[in-house]
């Protein structure tokens, strides 16, 4: 025989004031099987919890029926309360009648009404509630880093600071990402490789990291606190080991016109290559396009200078297999097409420019030797228009519809900087809104705009069209002077929108994390839970999540290392009972459970029945994994044969709720 | 009309969502008829959304506008501006009682400045 407590609460006047708390108690304790119900102005209180606890032990209660608020604020607290009193926690069921009645209803009698179906219902369920023993699954105290930009640099420095191994794979040869090709950073003007740099040397010497560079994801599997993770160390052709970086090679190679892509194609490098002087590993690669002797066998001579007797024509790519307790995405961005906004003539003319090809022409390891030359014919510039949200804010399908947030930031540094070092030239920005929130981010503003004289213009450009004399005639509005404007430039810097990494959706599926629209992880939740994704085990770092500064990248990358020094620290992780399984009579093993599955947590097994004439019978059935599944409950809906059910939620209860509704 | 059922009538002329403007003023950028123009397309735009529609309506500028949809290509939110010149230059046509273009007036118009496309966007648009 049951024996169900009811206790019903007022949150002070948050359910009183709409609901007549005494009215509830008095209908629900008439239920079958109630033998006990109170009220109390707050149940989450420590003496309304201590009401719980003593009707259980007094009454020897069988389950507990809590109306209060929504159970994702308190039901943990109530399940809590009712384990110390010796009642197993899942035998509590919370009625929302806050959120869900009194906060939505003007009418008492009828808000008092639902409150006594709500709790009827709850009852219901709380009837053929079981028993669960939550399961334990231990934790890899390993963790892996996708993406070696800024973002990864920091996460796996602070985890392994903490003293735990991670490991960094990075797709390019080199760890360092889009910070390593900026000049000088905003607001302070500090120079961007001599605060990287160092990190990275960091990463290279910390005996708790090690790097895969030149490498990618290849597989994923498990979850979270044990993943297994495949990685491909695709061929550099170059031995780690044996390589010192000497950069003979590099210099040797007859192959002397494939454009260097960390300088954006304005130099060239050779077949055998280093990104750049400081790059991390500092370890040759051979470009087998464009090598000769893997190509077609003729050449060689890379492998005749290296002292260290380094070059091996056949390495081939290497998979290896590792295991994580968590992993952390920290793929950053790309530059959107600007090719698509064909008004600019990005294609026409060489000298209509990304900004972050502009980073590189200021730079002072960059192909110009920071020297600001035109790209057409070398030749200085003397007036010079920025153009911000560059497919930023663009609705078309084209464009992007947020804003790329670093974007006004980085144009007043660049304006502010040619003013400063060329004085002689004159300096355009055009806007729609200069946005500046951050620590002393519009005071740097301001002062491109007042101490050095940058013509900050309200308005956009409608086309640019190349002259045949080498110059760039811009046609613009001012809004503020409600005219068209005609500029005759030498040099267009496109503030262009950023994008996620072309790379982030396949891995996203891979982890089975979600993602937005726009192809940026999502967060667990937007303000409460920035760092974790919404599968257990996966965390953000970075641009990866949405656009970001150096500054903010760094803040939310020692964010998200805490979140994973928070989960390597535990021995074991406690999982949630309220999981999926499958009645393997009923299963016919159709896929359609594993089809909607949004976290992977279903494979299937062949398996041997028993059939009534003593013969056995080998039969594909669904398995759940408990420690994956999160119980969300989309298979047992999806079940053609209703073999699906989830603990805690089973088919059963739902429809004793919606039986006890409709009463 | 009174100023909300003018603005009614020009959003569903037009199917222009003049709210979604962020007032960047690309459309004024790209205006190839800008400088005979009283008010500009980001204005006529933003004046729709305001409701101050006769302003436009007395103006020249509705004539001005060549449909050349260089501002509808490019602006960043599909906001469609030469579809709200068209509809206000309808609205006037309408109310004069559909005084359309015939082909024989044209030679009389004709002024070797005028560009052949403006000749043809009036023949499509003024002539049944
Ligand atoms: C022109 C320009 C100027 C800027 N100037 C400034 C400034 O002055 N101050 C400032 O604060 N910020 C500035 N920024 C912003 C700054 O670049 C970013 O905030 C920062 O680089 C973000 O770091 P991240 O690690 O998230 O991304 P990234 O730097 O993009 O790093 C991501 C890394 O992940 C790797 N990767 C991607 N996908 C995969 C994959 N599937 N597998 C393995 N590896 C992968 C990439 O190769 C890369 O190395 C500027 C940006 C631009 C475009
Ligand atoms: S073998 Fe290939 S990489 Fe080496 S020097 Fe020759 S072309 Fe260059
Ligand atoms: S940061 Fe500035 S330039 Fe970049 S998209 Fe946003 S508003 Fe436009
Ligand atoms: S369509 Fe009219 S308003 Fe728009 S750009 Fe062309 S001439 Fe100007
Ligand atoms: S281009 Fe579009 S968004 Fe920009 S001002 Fe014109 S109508 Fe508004």
């Amino acid at each position: 025989m049951q024996k169900i407590g009811v206790f019903v609460c007022h949150c002070g006047t948050n359910i009183a004031a709409t609901v007549d708390v005494k009215a509830v108690v008095d209908a629900l304790a008439k239920e079958p099987s109630v033998v006990f119900a109170a009220d109390y102005p707050y149940m989450c209180s420590e003496s309304g919890q201590n009401l719980i606890k003593d009707a259980i032990r007094e009454h020897e209660l069988t389950g507990v029926v809590i109306c209060s608020c929504s159970p994702r604020m308190h039901e943990v607290t109530f399940r809590r309360a009712a384990a110390s009193a010796g009642l197993n926690p899942y035998l509590v069921e919370v009625a929302n009648i806050r959120e869900q009645c009194s906060w939505i209803h003007k009418d008492k009698a009828e808000a008092t009404e639902k409150a006594i179906i709500l709790g009827r219902a709850a009852i219901a369920k709380a009837l053929l509630n079981a028993p669960l023993i939550a399961g334990e699954s231990p934790v890899t105290k390993r963790a892996l880093v996708i993406g070696g930009g800024i973002a990864g640099i920091q996460t796996a420095l602070d985890i392994a600071e903490a003293g735990f191994p991670v490991d960094i794979v990075e797709q390019k040869p080199t760890i360092g990402g889009k910070m390593a090709q900026i000049d000088k950073t905003f607001p302070t003007l500090d120079c961007s490789a001599c605060i990287l740099t160092p990190k990275m040397v960091e990463c290279a010497q910390n005996e708790n990291i090690r790097i895969f560079s030149y490498s990618e994801v290849e597989s994923v599997s498990g979850f979270v606190g044990s993943f297994t993770v495949k990685i491909r160390k695709k061929a550099r052709y170059v031995d780690e080991v044996k390589c010192t970086g000497c950069g003979l090679c590099t210099e040797k190679c007859p192959v002397k016109n494939v454009p260097n892509e960390f300088n954006l194609g304005f130099d060239n490098r050779r077949a055998v290559y280093i990104p750049f002087a400081q790059a991390i590993p500092k370890i040759a690669v051979i470009d087998p396009d464009r090598c000769n002797m893997l190509k077609n066998g003729k050449c060689g001579l890379c492998s005749r200078v290296c002292e260290a007797g380094a070059i091996n024509y056949k390495q081939t790519d290497e998979i290896v297999e590792e295991h994580y307790g968590a992993i952390v995405a920290a793929t950053g961005y790309e530059i959107s097409d600007v090719t698509r906004y064909g008004e600019y003539a990005y294609t026409e003319s060489k000298d209509v420019i990304t900004s972050l090809e502009f980073e590189r022409l200021t730079n002072a390891a960059g192909p110009t030797g920071g020297v600001l030359l035109r790209p057409s014919d070398g030749k200085h510039p003397h007036t010079i228009v920025f153009i911000q949200c560059v497919g930023s804010r663009c609705v078309l399908e084209k464009g992007k519809p947020y804003c790329s947030k670093i974007c006004c930031m980085y144009t007043a540094k660049h304006a502010m900087l040619t003013r400063e070092k060329y004085p002689d030239t004159e300096v355009y920005v055009f806007y729609i809104d200069v946005r500046t929130p951050g620590k002393n981010f519009d005071e740097f503003y301001r002062r491109a705009a007042e101490e050095f004289g940058v013509h900050y213009i309200k308005g956009a450009v409608g086309k640019i069209v190349p002259r045949a004399d080498g110059t760039l005639d811009v046609q613009a509005a001012d809004l503020i002077m409600d005219e068209q404007l005609r500029i005759s430039a030498d040099l267009v810097v496109l503030a262009a929108a950023i994008e996620p990494s072309k790379t982030a959706r396949k891995l996203a599926t891979m982890l089975t994390a979600s993602m937005d629209t726009n192809d940026f992880f999502t967060e667990a939740h937007p303000k409460l839970r920035p760092v974790e994704s919404p599968t257990a085990g996966i965390f953000l770092s970075g641009v990866c999540q949405g656009p970001k500064d150096i500054p903010e990248t760094v803040s939310q990358a020692g964010a998200c290392a805490a979140k994973v020094i928070g989960l390597l620290s535990k021995n074991k992780l406690t999982g949630n009972p309220c999981v999926a399984h499958s009645d393997e009579l009923m299963c016919n093993g159709c896929s359609s459970c594993a089809n909607v599955c949004p976290y992977g947590a279903i494979t299937y097994l062949d398996k041997e029945f028993r059939m009534p004439d003593r013969t056995t019978k080998v039969r594909r059935v669904a398995s759940v994994n408990p420690a994956v599944c999160q119980g969300c409950g989309a298979c047992t809906v999806a079940c053609p044969s209703g073999a699906m059910d989830l603990s805690g939620f089973s088919n059963s209860q739902i429809m004793a709720e919606v039986d006890a509704i409709c009463r | 009309m009174n100023k909300q059922d003018l603005k009614e009538e020009i959003v569903r002329m037009s199917g222009s969502a003049v709210e979604k403007c962020m007032r960047c003023g690309k459309c004024s950028a790209s205006c190839p008829s800008y400088e005979d123009m009283e008010y500009h397309p980001h204005e006529f735009v933003y004046l729709v959304e305001k409701g101050d529609i006769e302003k436009l309506m007395a103006s020249e500028s509705i004539y001005k506008c060549l449909t050349c949809f260089a501002c509808v290509e490019r602006c960043p939110r599909g906001v469609e501006p030469a579809k709200v010149v068209e509809a206000v230059r309808l609205i006037v046509i309408r109310e004069q009682g559909m005084n359309r273009l015939k082909p024989d007036d044209i030679p009389g118009l004709w002024d070797k400045d005028l560009p052949q496309q403006a000749i043809v966007t009036a023949m499509r648009k003024y002539t049944k």
